[in-house]
């Protein structure tokens, strides 16, 4: 099987957009950033949460909290799944109890892996509010989550994969629908 | 192709190719080792949150199957696999009512009819556990065989040893030495291949009729019945259980003898590195292998040792367990 690029869903410069439109509903949404965290899901959510803070930071002169969380151990795949998964460390420097915990994450899709983080992050403690910010929504929910703050939705097929590309992690910033090709 | 197949790729470091059971650990790679380590890290956060316990392995079966007494050891095995959500099984055979051979095939076949994935298995017999893993299609963990290996017990010591340094660089140049009855301590060989796999030169030290002659063909490895000699310059200092049977049979003429001369003390210790630890595998014969106050010294990591069991254990169920259905 084989990925074939078929667009470009957003390029730098609208990500960066995006990003900032979220930074402002975030700040709009929770009347400011005290007590607020961002919290990045392994891999791209984690510079997504980064880059997040450093806007809201710039805008309202607070910066708020930033954590990483890696949710494999929570996934309900596990078996499914044919290679071991890299299990990388959940990093949260604070008590989340009654913090307003911003989840951010690269794609929205079956809604399994914020399902996990929710585990994750509830098993560290009893956050105040949960929200939950995506770069792409690209639809086909497996279970009932929806993002409070959403980059771009696009409408796919589940033969298509949708590649955010982040510079802390890929070196260039964009967002691509490629189509797999069987053969 | 599952939907988290596309949402998760391989990011960083790609998975790790890894043998289906842990009998020993000749078997494994230095990477695989490292790999292993970089998942307890992971399962040692885990044990230090309010709630300590993650969903990773719900839905497996472990079942514990000790042909030998052992309480720390079954006890920390127990832990790992509840602090993933597994089930656990306990099968205690009665030592001497157990004949080796048919009848563990037969226990063997009995248990596995109640389902589990993986078992951990000690047995007074070398070898038992490999024997076993033909047997099943379950994942064995080899909790002790014989003389012959106890690979977790190795992890750990290894695992306790590097995370007992701030910005640990590599076992590159690090000296070990293990002291006392090496002949009939699958804890020493054990290390001996994880130590030396890693990088480390391992000294080995007893008494004439307790320290082996072949365990010094291996490279890295060296023997001497000098504790002295042992422990100059080591960065990390080892003393085995001494078990009293060993002067029954006459492989040691008194324990007063061997106290004085392999005992591992403070004195002992100032030939050491400056910052050299002092290990135990337990359980400990105070004021026999070890002067009872060094081992309640800072330099003493042996309570890091059994508590590095549990995550060290947890990441060796959850390598073998996830992805092998």
């Amino acid at each position: 099987m084989t990925l074939h690029p078929k667009a470009t869903l957003m390029d730098a410069q609208d990500l960066a957009r995006a990003l900032t439109r979220i930074a402002h509903e975030i700040i709009e949404r929770n009347k400011g950033a005290a007590s607020l965290a961002l919290v990045g899901i392994h891999t791209r959510g984690v510079p997504m949460a980064e880059r997040l803070a450093d806007l809201i930071e710039r805008f309202e002169g607070v910066r708020p909290l930033a954590g990483k969380l890696d949710i494999t151990l929570y996934r309900d795949d596990l078996t499914e799944i044919a290679l071991q998964p890299v299990v990388r460390r959940t990093e949260v420097p604070f008590d989340v109890s009654g913090m307003r915990i911003v989840l951010c994450d690269d794609v929205l899709y079956t809604g399994r892996t914020a399902r996990a983080a929710l585990d994750a992050l509830v098993d560290m403690g009893r956050p105040g509010v949960i929200q939950y910010a995506v770069l792409v929504d690209r639809g086909h929910r497996e279970l009932p989550i929806r993002a409070d703050y959403v980059g771009k939705n696009v409408p796919t097929s589940r033969s298509e994969v949708v590649k955010v590309r982040l510079a802390e992690v890929d070196g260039v910033d964009g967002v691509d629908l490629l189509e797999q090709v069987d053969g | 192709m599952t939907a988290a197949a596309v949402v998760v790729p391989a990011a960083g470091s790609p998975p790790t190719k890894h043998p289906r059971h842990m009998l020993d650990l000749a078997d494994w790679s230095a990477e695989t080792i490292h790999a292993l380590f970089d998942t307890t890290d992971v399962m040692a956060q885990v044990m230090t949150r309010t709630i300590k316990r993650v969903p990773a392995l719900q839905g497996f079966t472990v079942g514990t199957l000790f042909y030998e007494d052992s309480t720390r050891t079954r006890l920390s095995f127990d832990r790992a696999a509840r602090a993933q959500s597994a089930d656990v099984i306990s099968f205690a055979a009665g030592g001497s009512s157990v004949s080796k051979g048919e009848s563990l095939k037969d226990t063997l076949k009995t248990i596995d009819a109640m389902k589990s994935d993986l078992y951990v298995v000690r047995h007074p017999a070398a070898g038992a556990p490999r024997q076993l893993a033909r047997w099943t299609d379950a994942a064995i963990v080899n909790a002790g065989d014989g003389r012959r290996a106890h690979p977790t017990q190795a992890l750990l010591d290894a695992y306790t040893f590097k995370t007992s340094f701030p910005g640990f660089a590599g076992f590159d140049g690090v000296r070990l030495a293990i002291v006392g009855d090496v002949a009939h301590s699958r804890v020493a060989r054990s290390n001996v291949e994880a130590w030396t796999k890693l990088g480390a030169q391992v000294a080995l030290c007893g008494p004439r009729t307790l320290l082996p002659d072949e365990l010094g063909d291996r490279p890295g490895v060296t023997l001497t019945h000098r504790l002295e000699e042992a422990v100059e310059g080591a960065h990390a200092v080892m003393a085995l259980r001494l078990q009293h049977e060993r002067m029954a049979c006459g492989l040691l003429p008194s324990l007063a003898e061997y106290r004085q001369r392999y005992q591992v003390t403070r004195a002992a210790m100032r030939l050491a590195h400056p910052d050299a630890l002092v290990m135990h595998p337990g359980p400990m014969n105070r004021d026999v292998e070890i002067e009872g106050e060094l081992a309640d010294d800072p330099r003493s990591v042996i309570e890091a040792q059994v508590a590095n069991g549990v995550p060290v254990r947890m990441a060796v169920l959850y390598t073998l367990l996830v992805g092998s259905r």
